[in-house]
């Protein structure tokens, strides 16, 4: 097995996939850092002085203006809400929400990349494990091996754990690195409020408690993590199922790209909670933001990803051993 | 003595078609078997069922007296297949190529990779890109990887397809060195009828996905020589020999089985009746024309 498995990464490896993705990761940190960078600054500009409790006081008021501007639609007031109690929160705990340094620029990347920007990097690997072989015909020389199907093919999907835990480690990394030349290293014990959770239009602080940045970062690296497994093993599905890579790559788009604009719109139609895409802003469910859908929880989402992944994954290969090879 | 390769009353159906109907014929080692057959007439369904990429409906396949649907990993590591065109890893190297498919079997050693890059003759361009490589050179390391586990039957559909006559011939030389010196059985499909000619030992003639015919291809041929008449008066040439044998009419000539002993009795018979002889001649044999009468004139390419 341990060989299978060093044939597939060989294969990723010569086919530049991961150095592809990193690529785009090393190009688009800069970009962030600097976008991050001036926004600092025009805030620090606009509030007049570089004491943060009175920027945080100032997007409270913003907030507050927001809410009670006449426009506002009833969900959109729920969540401005929400984010006051947990602003305001910050204020009398004498916490920075928005403190410099890498690590905090670190958790905004992953915070943002996680439903889009991450899986598409997943899906640069993933979407022609399968697919590449039957389109290039090669597949007719690896299942003409002294080897089971079942054997082949989960190889693959171990060369795929690895690569996206590669990637998701890698990303952390370059963050880290790239970031850091600008804000300083420092941040790590930081602390940071978790626990949130949401009941109707309450916030609901009970639970609510701080844990040093690191921790919180391994949290959401943990959860960016899965949500790239799940990502990758739906990718992976299709392309068992579909000979194009293209196709494997629009469908994967079309789907994620739904997901964000679905998230902004299905509050009321309740049962578009079932699907995988609205499901992926993990991270959002411990930095106390509300869900897309009232009645989803960390927990339920996990469980509707992980029944997707794991639908797709018996799938894959039931297909992946039965058919027929022309 | 097993067969190298047996297959018995091998059926695929697709749907509610029967793509496949009851395929049979065995292969022993050191023979060159020929697979003929128009398109679509069934060969690489067949062969696919026989590499494994095909479940097939029913029937068996034995390779070196191993069911490869029961005992799936010990058949396979007596076969090696070219299935239509040598697909390889084009961002690989020949050598990489040839490394990658020797960690898929524990049972090839490393020195083995040196041995066929030999046999094929590619030391020069082994450690080259696969995508930099000519068809030619794509097919020989085809052949490298087949032959790297050692196996006892070679599968290879359309071998010669997109090589140029030199080619041809060196690939014809190749299976021939292999099936006698290597004491490999080789299983052959082609639809040109020259090539299997020249190449093989027997042949199977498949058409609408029925064998129609397996024989060697020397009795094969023998069956198929024929006499050409050209005789005046023709209808009383035409009926004096109808009541002897059987006899086609071609372009004002008659055809006739071909005999060493009744051809010239046939021949004394005519002179007898007063029929005059102008022309009188063997006609070479040709797979064509026996490849035609069995298929019912089917096309081919």
């Amino acid at each position: 097995m341990t060989k299978l498995v060093h044939n597939e990464l060989l294969k990723l490896f010569r086919k530049k996939k991961l150095f592809v993705a990193l690529l785009i990761v090393a190009i688009l940190v800069p970009m962030f850092t600097y976008a991050q960078y001036e926004q600092s600054k025009a805030t620090i500009s606009k509030t007049g002085n570089t004491d943060w409790r009175a920027r945080l006081q100032q997007e409270i008021v913003d907030t507050t203006n927001r809410l009670g501007s006449s426009g506002i639609q009833g969900d959109y007031k729920k969540f401005l809400k929400i984010r006051l109690s947990q602003q305001q929160y910050y204020l009398d705990h004498n916490i920075d929400p928005k403190a410099p340094g890498a690590p905090t620029f670190m958790r905004i990347f992953l915070e943002n990349a996680i439903d889009l920007l991450l899986p598409l990097l997943i899906m640069i690997v993933a979407s022609d494990l399968v697919s590449s072989e039957l389109s290039g015909g090669t597949i007719k020389l690896l299942l003409t091996r002294p080897v089971k199907r079942w054997k082949i093919l989960l190889s693959k999907y171990i060369a795929l754990l690895l690569s996206v835990s590669f990637i998701v480690t890698g990303t952390a990394i370059l963050t880290y690195v790239l970031s850091g030349i600008v804000f300083g290293y420092s941040g790590w014990q930081l602390p940071m409020l978790t626990g949130f959770s949401t009941q109707g239009e309450e916030l609901i602080t009970q639970n609510v408690h701080l844990i040093p940045q690191w921790h919180y970062l391994f949290m959401e690296l943990g959860l960016v993590w899965f949500v790239c497994l799940i990502v990758g093993t739906l990718t992976f599905m299709l392309s068992v199922l579909l000979r194009s890579t293209a196709a494997v790559m629009g469908i994967m788009l079309a789907s994620l790209i739904s997901g964000a604009i679905l998230a902004n719109m299905v509050s009321s139609w309740e049962s578009a909670k079932y699907l995988f895409m609205v499901n992926l802003k993990l991270t959002s469910y411990i930095s106390g933001m509300s869900p897309p859908i009232e009645g989803m929880s960390l927990g339920f989402s996990m469980s509707v990803l992980t029944i997707w992944a794991f639908v797709a994954l018996v799938l894959s290969f039931i297909v992946f051993t039965k058919r027929d090879v022309y | 003595m097993t067969y190298a390769l047996s297959v018995k009353n091998l059926k695929k159906t697709i749907g509610k078609k029967e793509i496949i109907k009851g395929v049979s014929f065995d292969v022993s080692p050191g023979e060159v078997f020929g697979f003929l057959g128009p398109n679509g007439a069934g060969k690489t369904t067949t062969i696919r069922m026989i590499v494994g990429l095909i479940k097939p409906s029913s029937g068996s396949i034995l390779i070196g007296g191993k069911d490869l649907q029961s005992s799936f990993t010990e058949a396979m590591k007596d076969l090696g297949c070219i299935v239509e065109n040598p697909e390889l890893y084009p961002y690989l190297t020949g050598y990489e190529n040839l490394e990658h498919f020797a960690r898929m079997d524990p049972s090839i050693s490393k020195e083995r990779l040196p041995e066929v890059i030999k046999l094929v003759e590619m030391e020069n361009r082994i450690h080259d890109k696969v995508r930099t490589y000519s068809l030619g050179m794509r097919q020989r390391l085809g052949i490298a990887q087949a032959l790297l586990g050692n196996p006892k039957l070679l599968i290879l559909d359309e071998p010669t397809n997109g090589l140029d006559p030199a080619g041809i011939r060196e690939m014809r030389e190749f299976i021939r060195f292999l099936a006698v010196k290597e004491k490999l059985a080789v299983l052959v499909s082609s639809h040109l009828l020259s090539e299997i000619q020249l190449m093989c030992d027997s042949v199977a003639i498949l058409s609408k996905g029925k064998v129609v015919s397996v024989d060697s291809v020397q009795s094969l041929l023998a069956r198929q020589e024929r006499m050409i008449w050209h005789v005046s008066p023709h209808e009383k040439g035409k009926k004096l020999l109808q009541q002897v044998t059987s006899v086609e009419e071609h372009d004002h000539t008659l055809l006739t089985p071909y005999d060493e002993t009744l051809v010239s009795a046939w021949n004394r018979m005519l002179i007898e009746h007063g029929v005059e002889i102008k022309e009188m001649k063997k006609r070479l044999p040709a797979l064509e024309d026996l490849f035609l009468e069995l298929t019912g004139g089917e096309t081919i390419d």
